[in-house]
């Protein structure tokens, strides 16, 4: 009898086998990012042209493939070009037309071509252990003074990896997230069978405890003690659910680790199973990402194969496995009670806890729900142990966190940095600053739940208790900025729309109450804000974060309230001059346009939805301030600068 | 979809069969009514009414679940669907602003269908995507950092025959 | 609570003793601090959503909803506070800010939960008002009104109709800011499941639900010079009419009810226990006759309209089993139309035939078409609920309190003690087994208190020994419990001769037409519906005549108009079938 971790060695030898015929043996090899973003990039249109070229040129030599996302989502489609015995090459924003480029130059006559490169040092390692190095990265990071240049060597571009310490992201980008050899090639899978064969239930959760894991889903409860609870509780059955329901609008972190690593987390998911003694678990993921949950499926599917799910577990007698559930639109499903009901088949409305679900969740039973990106750090815990990941992050936020970068920010993508780096260093180092030159305004953190910051508040460091001392949250990792031309109270109105929008209706403060909020908000962005509506808005935000049910209602007011505290002039600028600065409330806005800088392109007026803007060919232009409704659609047509927004 | 609203298609009986016949069966009341959503592109009432009755939850409780999520409407869509994400990401890169555009484009208000019956427009709370924002996606396709002036052409391999007037 | 370890806990410095899962509200209110409330009810599942309930516990940032918050050990409870009463107040006002500003020209007014909360919470001013849900008042059925617009989302109609009822007519449909609580499709209720039971109505806090009223018609007919209006009263009535004129429940008021009526104008004052003793002989003559044969057993009640409905739409195939036996008051109607016509030589088309029950169902029964003269027009005119009665007392301005005794006109007012208990659960069974003591042992019954088939329990099943022969019996109340037992026969794992099923929970005595209790007692309650019945068993036991084929009017009835029990004109006057209906429910 072999035990979980024999076995898994002998999977892991054939895989690296099959690994060396299909791709290490090639001459060259080029992997293209293929998450949705970079698809929508046009990566199946790159990839696609690549395929083409090798058929055609018979080049049996070049083996082609896909990896996960590579976070470095403004320079779409990223492609690694891999000579063997030679560092690799990072191309960005590749066409099929620069693909065709590349292929020429580089790969069938080895001259790299500079000009397409991702700006920035490229990286450094050599093809052989690039995929074995990476999964770990962790490892050699635990010398610390090299962990700039071991992401450096897979990663390469300094400048947008170099503050980044990825560990929950360390296979994404690297390997192909379809396939199960090359994760095993990673030490995939290795942690679950160290669990099985080596650790108690009670080791896996004091392991977990000591690492000082949160949960990264928003609420930044420690995980190890969420799965004492649940272990604690004597039930003919128990569940483990993975929360992949990322509902907050403005971030993609879930997504991307699935679809750029999709078994970290299922194998994150058993080991929680085990700790905690579920025989089921369920991946409840958003029906908007189909290539996750494509990704996802395909993925269980090897898993299940190679015996690593199902009946007998690794050879073990336990019986572990895990289903999918499709979300179907409803951004309070992320709520864990929600999310209870709506894996029942009922709609998705918050209850009142306790009992929490870790005494009584799906179908009364013993009920554990983790996030996407705190499951995906258990397989590091464990290979990697407790007090190295314990020595990453702050005093009481352990290891890194994942954001979504996005907004008017240089460089958008997905980035991991380790509890404690500041805004700033995200915003600006890991971010390249504001982009079009303009002026940072606010950064945005948390989603709907949490809060705007303003620039003297840059340099408060990401973790759980600092975010949310400052008045905003850590949430789940959406992190939006945003320049000058932001808007501050249009957007709060925004976040209370969205919020009063996904409000189940169950309970009054938050069914009402964000509704009144909304009215009044909408109210100070058209021009007919009223003294007083602040300390109305103030009020209210009081009541409904007081005493709503969920944390949906408990949360709701935050954007509001930290706007108004950290931009309560801009209220006062709509409400007492019904003026608004950045020019984004349409009703407070008039456009007109300056007879000396138009050109008579007609640009503006063929934009125009009420056509009210007239002029002939190299006319000036006029726009008739009577019938306009203030769209903006001129201001931003206009290359002359001639329409004018105040 | 020329499949019959009146009856629900073999294969979906037999899905719900398959539920029923594990545990916890009645759970599987949102998977099937996203099996007919995505058949049919809405649910007929006929068909809610066998899913009822066939799963055995009882209809106002079909309805609830499915009158609850976004995912579900109960009226046809257009042939193609054009949704704009609203999300916060592309709020703040000026989605607003496509939204409207397309609105006034194709003269229906989100949610509606355009007379033709070609295109129905929507708006979506994030796609995950907000590093190409603003982003929108026709039918499955995705079209990242779009502006007003790109709307037109991403419409017209779809059938759009221009706004009628342009001025 | 037996055994089980108390927790300690204190609330506003008082101390307090909790059972292990027991509320903080439930602790409260054991020491007599209520704390204000709106979506709780003690008789049906937990919600914990109208947020009123709030209490600040020490220790905790923001203030938990009470009713659903468990008491711990060592718990220091605050239930007032200047903030708690600050977010209530709020609260309030925020649901009265979506609310119709309609409370004058409301059905509930002076007696509706909301009011009540907003005056006792001091909402005197309203800050936020903004867009209001605009919703059509629904009034497609014939018993039952839904105004969503009064709606303030508590849930406790859904949770009576799903987790008492088993109807699951109504959900919430859609979700935030649009939430609606409607039956499926947002369909009429009249196209819907409902079962017209009226128990929405009896548990909202609002007018959201309210019975189809009744009362401008009969004082119209009241007024009529050409008609002859008539009225008749249901056993259960008189057990609870007085709560609505502040006697304490349970305190049965016949005399008082019958002046009343006269002061009102009808022209003929009748009980409904009349045709109780006629439907138990009616009744007990089919049962012998299945007996005998073993055919269409066991044979299910048919006097609840509700249950009757909910048959034909749930359990069709159990329709050959019903009681073909018209309801005590379809029976009575019936009567009235035809002997009482006969006998004061009336010309039946100009008799108006009232009908004072407990009951939101009887209205939808009244119209079936079954129940139509042969000249078109229903037996039963108009049906009124007791709240509808007390209404027009009200409107009447009679001081009831005060009224003298009356008595039923004759001969369809004298009744048995059989007849009385018709209106609590279990009562149409134990006014059977008198009767059918007899006819199956030709012996008088020696002890006529089957107390076995007593009580609120929602089923009591119970074998009766008739000298040899074993009847085995089965009692149900609320719609719920009889689908247990119902399922428990289809399965094949009980068997009874006869089972008596009541809509209602607690049977008439708690049915949807029955006064809203005073405040701080629940509608649902056992203890209420105890008290109720406990005044109709008062009465039985306090008569002389207690079986039902013993009244002498019964007797002189068939002798001189029906012939024999069972017989031709009987059954042609005082029987009826049933169909099964569309939409079917969903069980
Ligand atoms: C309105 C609302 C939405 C939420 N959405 C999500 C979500 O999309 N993903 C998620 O992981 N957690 C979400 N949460 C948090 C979950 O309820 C839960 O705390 C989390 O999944 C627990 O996992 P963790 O301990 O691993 O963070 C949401 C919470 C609320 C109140
Ligand atoms: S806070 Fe909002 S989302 Fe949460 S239960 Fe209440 S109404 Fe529903
Ligand atoms: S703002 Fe819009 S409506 Fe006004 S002139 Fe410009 S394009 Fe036309
Ligand atoms: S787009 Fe600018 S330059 Fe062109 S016509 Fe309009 S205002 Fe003039
Ligand atoms: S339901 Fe109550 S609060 Fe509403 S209008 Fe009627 S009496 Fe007034
Ligand atoms: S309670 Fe007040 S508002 Fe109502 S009728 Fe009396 S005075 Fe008028
Ligand atoms: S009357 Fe009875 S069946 Fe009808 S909705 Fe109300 S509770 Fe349900
Ligand atoms: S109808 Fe009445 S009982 Fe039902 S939810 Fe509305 S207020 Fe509550
Ligand atoms: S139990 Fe009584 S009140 Fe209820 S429906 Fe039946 S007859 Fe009416
Ligand atoms: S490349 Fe955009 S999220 Fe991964
Ligand atoms: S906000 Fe638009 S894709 Fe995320
Ligand atoms: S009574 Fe507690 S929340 Fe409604």
């Amino acid at each position: 009898m072999s035990g979980p971790l024999e076995r898994l060695a002998a999977a892991r030898r054939e895989a690296v086998f099959r690994l060396f015929e299909r791709k290490f043996k090639a001459r060259v090899r080029i992997t293209i990012g293929s998450a949705t973003c970079e698809n929508a990039a046009g990566a199946e249109k790159v990839y696609a042209r690549f395929k083409a070229l090798i058929d055609e040129r018979g080049a049996g030599d070049v083996a082609l493939g896909r990896v996960g996302c590579t976070g470095k989502c403004d320079m779409e489609p990223v492609v690694t070009v891999i000579e063997r015995n030679t560092r690799p090459f990072k191309y960005g924003a590749l066409n099929p037309e620069r693909a065709e480029q590349v292929f020429r130059e580089h790969v069938l006559e080895g001259r790299p071509v500079e000009a397409l490169l991702l700006p920035g040092p490229q990286p450094e390692g050599d093809m052989e252990d690039l995929i074995s190095r990476c999964g770990d990265a962790a490892e050699r990071v635990r010398g610390a003074a090299d962990l700039e240049r071991a992401f450096r060597d897979v990663f390469g571009d300094v400048h947008f990896f170099g503050k980044q310490l990825r560990l929950t992201l360390r296979n994404c980008g690297v390997i192909d997230p379809e396939s199960l050899d090359e994760y095993l090639a990673v030490r995939g899978y290795e942690a679950a069978a160290t669990v099985l064969e080596r650790m108690t239930p009670q080791e896996v959760i004091e392991t977990v405890k000591l690492a000082g894991l949160r949960g990264r889903g928003g609420g930044g409860f420690p995980t190890g003690v969420k799965w004492g609870f649940a272990a604690g509780e004597a039930a003919d059955e128990k569940f483990i659910v993975c929360n992949a329901d990322e509902g907050d609008p403005g971030a993609f972190m879930d997504r991307s680790t699935i679809e750029g690593d999709p078994h970290t987390v299922i194998e994150g998911l058993m080991i929680a199973g085990y700790a905690m003694g579920a025989t089921q678990g369920f991946m409840y993921i958003r029906a908007e990402y189909p290539l996750a949950i494509a990704r996802l499926e395909r993925a269980l599917e090897d898993a299940r194969r190679a015996g690593f799910l199902g009946e007998r577990i690794f050879g073990t007698d336990r019986r572990f496995d895990i289903e999918m559930r499709l979300g179907a639109g409803a951004f309070v499903c992320g709520e864990e009670t929600a999310l209870i009901h709506s894996i029942e088949g009922r709609r998705g409305m918050p209850r009142p806890r306790p009992p929490y679900p870790s005494a009584s969740g799906l179908w009364g039973r013993p009920t554990v729900i983790n996030n996407v990106e705190t499951l995906a750090n258990v397989p590091v815990i464990i290979l990697d142990g407790a007090e190295w990941f314990g020595s990453i992050g702050t005093a009481k936020s352990k290891g890194t966190k994942v954001f979504a970068l996005a907004g008017d920010v240089q460089n958008t993508g997905l980035v991991e940095v380790p509890m404690g780096t500041t805004l700033r260093d995200v915003v600006y180092d890991v971010g390249g600053g504001i982009k079009d030159g303009k002026a940072f305004k606010a950064v945005q953190t948390g989603g709907p739940a949490g809060g705007c910051l303003p620039a003297s508040m840059l340099d408060t460091p990401v973790d759980y208790d600092t975010l949310a001392a400052a008045g905003s949250i850590m949430g789940s990792g959406g992190m939006i900025v945003m320049d000058e031309d932001t808007c501050m109270v249009n957007v709060a109105r925004f976040f209370l729309e969205f919020t009063q929008n996904e409000s189940c209706g169950k309970c009054t403060p938050c069914r009402e109450g964000t509704k009144r909020m909304l009215e009044i908000l909408t109210r100070i962005t058209e021009g007919a804000g009223e003294e007083g509506d602040v300390e109305k808005l103030l009020r209210l935000a009081d009541t409904i974060r007081k005493t709503s049910l969920c944390g949906l209602g408990q949360a709701a007011p935050n954007p509001v309230i930290s706007t108004i505290t950290h931009f309560r002039s801009e209220y006062d600028e709509h409400i007492r001059e019904k003026r608004c600065a950045a020019g984004a409330c349409a009703a407070l806005t008039r456009y007109r346009i300056d007879p000396e800088a138009c050109v008579g392109c007609g640009a503006c007026r063929r934009v125009c939805p009420v056509n009210c803007i007239t002029g002939g060919p190299k006319q000036v232009h006029v726009i008739d301030a009577s019938r306009c409704i203030r769209c903006g659609q001129c201001f931003d047509a206009c290359r002359f600068d001639a329409v004018l927004r105040g | 979809m020329t499949d019959d609203i009146h009856a629900l298609p073999q294969d979906i009986v037999e899905y719900i069969d398959r539920c029923l016949a594990g545990p916890h069966g009645e759970s599987y009341l949102i998977p099937v009514l996203q099996q007919v959503q995505n058949r049919f592109g809405y649910l007929p009432r006929p068909l809610m009414d066998e899913v009822a009755h066939r799963m055995r939850i009882p209809t106002a409780k079909v309805t609830g679940v499915a009158t609850f999520y976004h995912f579900f409407s109960f009226t046809p869509r257009g042939k193609h669907r054009v949704t704009v994400c609203m999300g916060t990401a592309c709020f703040v890169r000026g989605a607003g602003k496509i939204l409207d555009r397309l609105k006034d484009l194709l003269g229906v208000a989100e949610g509606e269908t355009t007379a033709d019956g070609l295109f129905t427009l929507e708006s979506a709370r994030c796609l995950g995507t907000c590093a190409l924002a603003p982003v929108v996606v026709v039918d499955d396709a995705l079209h990242g950092n779009v502006t007003t002036g790109d709307l037109e052409k991403i419409l017209k391999p779809y059938g759009f025959k221009g706004k009628g007037e342009t001025g | 609570m037996s055994g089980r370890k108390m927790i300690e806990l204190e609330i506003d410095g008082v101390r307090a003793e909790a059972a292990p899962g027991m509320t903080i509200m439930q602790a409260a209110d054991a020491i007599g601090i209520r704390i204000p409330r709106l979506c709780y009810h003690p008789d049906l599942s937990i919600l914990g959503a109208c947020r009123i309930c709030i209490v600040s516990v020490e220790g905790m940032k923001n203030p938990v909803a009470s009713c659903s918050y468990p008491a711990a050990a060592g718990m220091k409870v605050r239930t007032s506070s200047p903030e708690l009463r600050r977010l209530r107040r709020d609260i309030v006002e925020l649901i009265l800010d979506n609310h119709p500003r309609d409370c004058q020209t409301c059905e509930r007014d002076g007696n509706c939960e909301l009011q009540n909360l907003a005056y006792s919470l001091g909402v005197r001013e309203r800050y936020f008002e903004g867009e209001r849900k605009r919703y059509p008042r629904d009034t497609s059925s014939c018993a039952v009104i839904r105004d969503p617009e009064k709606c303030i989302l508590c849930g406790r109609c859904v949770r009576v109709c799903e987790e008492v009822q088993g109807v699951t007519n109504l959900s919430q449909q859609h979700r935030g800011f649009s939430n609606v609580v409607a039956p499926a499709f947002d369909d009429p209720m009249a196209d819907s499941v409902c079962i017209q039971c009226g128990q929405c109505v009896n548990v909202c806090p609002t007018a959201a639900f309210t019975e189809r009223r009744s009362t401008d018609e009969i004082l119209d007919a009241l007024e009529n010079p050409g008609l002859h209006v008539v009225v008749q009263t249901a056993p259960s009535i008189r057990a609870a009419v007085g709560e609505g004129f502040g006697f304490v429940p349970g305190t049965p008021t016949t005399g008082k009810m019958v002046t009343a009526l006269r002061m009102m104008g009808f022209d003929g004052v009748f009980d409904t226990n009349f045709t109780a003793d006629l439907t138990i002989v009616e009744e007990a003559t089919e049962f012998l006759k299945r007996l005998e044969t073993g055919e269409r057993l066991p044979l299910i009640t048919s006097c609840s309209p509700g249950w009757i409905s909910f048959m034909e739409r749930f359990y069709p195939e159990l329709i050959p089993n019903a009681s073909s036996c018209k309801s005590p008051m379809s029976m009575m109607s019936t009567l009235m139309k035809t002997y009482y016509a006969g006998q004061k030589n009336l010309d039946p088309e100009k008799i108006y035939t009232v009908a004072v029950m407990p009951c939101t169902a009887k209205k939808f029964e009244a119209e079936r078409k079954e129940h139509r003269a042969p000249w078109g027009a229903p037996y039963t005119d108009a049906v009124m609920t007791t709240r509808e009665f007390i209404w027009m007392a009200k409107c009447l301005g009679v001081d009831y309190a005060g009224l003298p005794d009356g008595t039923f006109d004759s001969p369809l007012g004298e009744s048995s003690g059989a007849g009385a208990i018709f209106g609590a659960t279990g009562g149409v069974m134990e006014a059977a087994l008198r009767t059918a003591y007899e006819k199956v042992t030709g012996a008088a019954c020696p002890d006529l208190n089957f107390t076995m088939v007593r009580g609120v329990e929602g089923v009591k099943t119970a074998t009766v020994n008739l000298q040899g022969t074993e009847i085995r019996v089965g009692v149900s109340n609320g719609l719920n419990n009889a689908k247990t037992l119902l399922d428990k026969v289809a399965r094949g794992e009980e068997t009874f001769h006869i089972i008596e099923i009541m809509a209602c929970p607690g049977g008439c005595v708690g049915g949807g037409g029955q006064p809203y209790p005073p405040g701080g007692t629940y509608v649902l309650s056992p203890e209420l519906t105890r008290l109720r019945a406990q005044a109709l068993y008062s009465i039985d036991a306090d008569m002389a005549l207690r079986t039902s084929h013993e009244n002498p009017s019964i007797r002189a009835l068939y002798e001189s108009f029906l012939g024999e029990p069972g017989g031709r004109r009987a059954h042609e006057l005082l029987h009826t079938h049933y169909e099964p209906k569309e939409p079917r429910g969903i069980r």
